[in-house]
């Protein structure tokens, strides 16, 4: 099998929720620009929603074009919609490597468009290059609860696609000299229906700050000892501007809901800065957080595995190191 | 109602080796389980089967002895399970499983629901649910978190995406992936123990699937694994000495110099 050589061209899908492009599209969009040069092709945003107002914006990141289809129907994320448009867009224009961030949209309709394209798509990646001879993206992405890294490739079919990680690739400073076209696509709802129907959205308001999208997380574990201990962990948050983790048994229990919950079977967040209170370090904790550039752990057990992925470990009560924190922090 | 979940057997444990001379991994001497967020699929089905009536299959792809995560599946009280092993098979990726999986699907008949786990512990992709959907042209609601109701054709469910609970009705039969959020798994009954054990599970070949084997495993898979490695681990961490409250100021300012706080 052979590549078609007539695919050109990098996408990246960027992801607008009530009207506002997601900061994940801009990080693939400045990767994508580095990508795209280094292929001496095209750079291109792809954005679905209801009076989307960035396209000047996503430009000034580094798009060359930005492919624009605004109505009433894509302002909510129908994936059926989603894909289908998708999928005919990039039956039409054969972009060669079309990216997307790993949100709860891009892994779930991402792959129904590879799916419909029977072509290649890497889910979740934390590193992307390219091959240029080859034109080949070559894709890192944790497997194993990021015990080990792959780098995958998809060899022959065509669009090569993959979904990122929010807050693996760092923004450009927007340059408003750079030029591009908007191109604006009329929604084709003659060819594309809907099956599913949105009923009704009800936004988690506990979470102050959004964890995936926190430069700072304070996460509590069993070590809190019930769910009162959480009210000292919002202390801190507060004086950091953090948002709040937790570790699967205290949710398990019942002390905070499932949305903060950090780790394989829950969220996988990357922050600046992580600090680990009474969370012992379980594999499948680490899989959600070991990728967070700074980490402090704090645990009265020395041994704890926590320690063997923190950048700064304070062996100790947290009942007392908290409250030292949270005084120290107040001072200034 | 004919519920079909589809499960997969996975390592153990995800501290898993690398062998250096092969550069795949190292299977040997680890114990399988069912990939955990399968078992709140399974438990999904057997509580849907409980409320509706009708009859659960379990079906898995894989080596032989993924036979062993089907009899465990039978033994919480799924009615019957099925798996898809072949020398064909391996090496598939994520669409050539849902391609093998969608065959099997369209041999047993009608499925009015189709139920997977968010994602597995060794591939973490979450792909196979979406792409099985796809290649079955069902609907497809991904992070289920609870089945509010299933009747006259449709179906109405919770959804957990980051931003909080979406409910959204679809027709049915369609697929499903869930979320922990959904329930709690049963464990096996003595009674299911020894069903399981004195369970025949049919093992389909591509043969009886009548799929062309260039559809999957290596030769079908569009991706491929280049290269596996250890990620790498920057600095050593520091484990802070003395009184707490001077930990605790060195730790403030190692993070200050750092950039890291405001």
């Amino acid at each position: 099998m052979t590549v078609n050589d007539s695919y050109r061209g990098i996408w990246v899908f960027a992801e607008q929720r009530n009207g506002k492009v997601k900061s994940v599209s801009y990080e693939l969009i400045a990767r994508g620009r580095e990508l795209a040069d280094a292929l001496q092709t095209e750079l291109s945003a792809v954005c679905f929603g209801q009076g989307i107002t960035e396209a000047d914006q996503l430009i000034a990141s580094g798009a060359d074009k930005v492919i624009l289809v605004d109505s009433p129907e894509l302002l909510n994320h129908d994936e059926d919609l989603y894909t289908g448009q998708l999928v005919e867009l990039i039956q039409k224009h054969k972009p060669e490597i079309v990216l997307a961030g790993a949100t709860s949209l891009g892994r779930s309709f991402f792959p129904r468009v590879a799916g419909i394209l029977n072509t290649g798509l890497t889910a979740d990646c934390i590193g992307l290059d390219v091959d240029v001879e080859k034109r080949l993206l070559l894709q890192t992405r944790p497997t194993f609860g990021s015990n080990i890294m792959a780098t995958v490739v998809c060899e022959t079919k065509r669009p090569q696609m993959a979904t990122v990680r929010p807050r693996v690739f760092k923004k450009r400073t927007p340059d408003t000299a750079r030029k591009g076209e908007i191109i604006r696509v009329d929604f084709d709802r003659a060819h594309i229906t809907s099956r599913t129907k949105l009923l009704s959205f009800v936004e988690d308001l506990t979470e102050k700050v959004k964890i995936e999208e926190a430069d700072v997380i304070v996460a509590g574990g069993r070590g809190l000892g019930n769910a009162e201990g959480f009210k000292l962990l919002e202390e801190l948050a507060e004086c950091l501007g953090a948002a709040v983790g937790a570790s699967r048994p205290v949710v398990d229990s019942g002390w905070i809901p499932y949305s903060h919950q950090v780790g394989q079977t829950g969220k996988t967040v990357c922050p600046k800065l992580y600090i680990a209170c009474g969370i012992s370090g379980a594999a499948q904790h680490l899989a959600g957080m070991q990728t967070s550039d700074c980490i402090v752990a704090i645990n009265s057990d020395p041994n704890a595995p926590i320690f063997t992925v923190a950048n700064f470990g304070i062996v100790g009560d947290l009942f007392k190191v908290i409250p030292l924190l949270v005084e120290k922090l107040k001072k200034g | 109602m004919n519920i079909i979940v589809c499960i997969k057997q996975v390592p153990g444990t995800t501290e898993v080796k690398i062998d250096p001379q092969k550069n795949t991994l190292i299977r040997e001497g680890i114990k399988n389980i069912i990939n955990p967020l399968d078992t709140y699929a399974l438990e999904e089905g057997l509580k849907l089967k409980e409320r509706y009536g009708g009859k659960v299959t379990a079906l898995s792809m894989g080596p032989p002895q993924a036979v062993e995560a089907l009899r465990e599946a039978i033994s919480m009280g799924i009615d019957e399970g099925i798996l898809l092993s072949d020398a064909a098979l391996a090496g598939s990726d994520t669409w050539a499983t849902a391609y093998a999986l969608a065959a099997a699907i369209k041999k047993l008949g009608q499925a009015d629901l189709i139920i997977c786990g968010r994602q597995t512990t060794d591939g973490d992709t979450g792909q196979v649910g979406p792409e099985l959907a796809e290649i079955l042209k069902l609907p497809i609601v991904t992070y289920v978190s609870k089945v509010e109701e299933i009747a006259s054709g449709r179906m109405r469910v919770q959804r957990l995406i980051e931003e909080g609970h979406e409910t959204i009705e679809s027709p049915v039969p369609a697929v499903i992936t869930v979320v922990k959020e959904i329930n709690v798994p049963r464990l096996p009954s003595l009674r299911g123990m020894m069903k399981a054990k004195g369970a025949t599970i049919p093992i389909w070949t591509i043969k009886e699937l009548g799929i062309d084997p260039g559809m999957v495993g290596l030769a079908g898979s569009a991706t491929k694994v280049v290269k596996l490695s250890y990620p790498q681990r920057t600095s050593q961490g520091e484990l802070l000495k003395g009184e707490l409250a001077s930990q605790v100021e060195t730790l403030l300012a190692r993070l200050r110099d750092a950039g890291l706080l405001k």
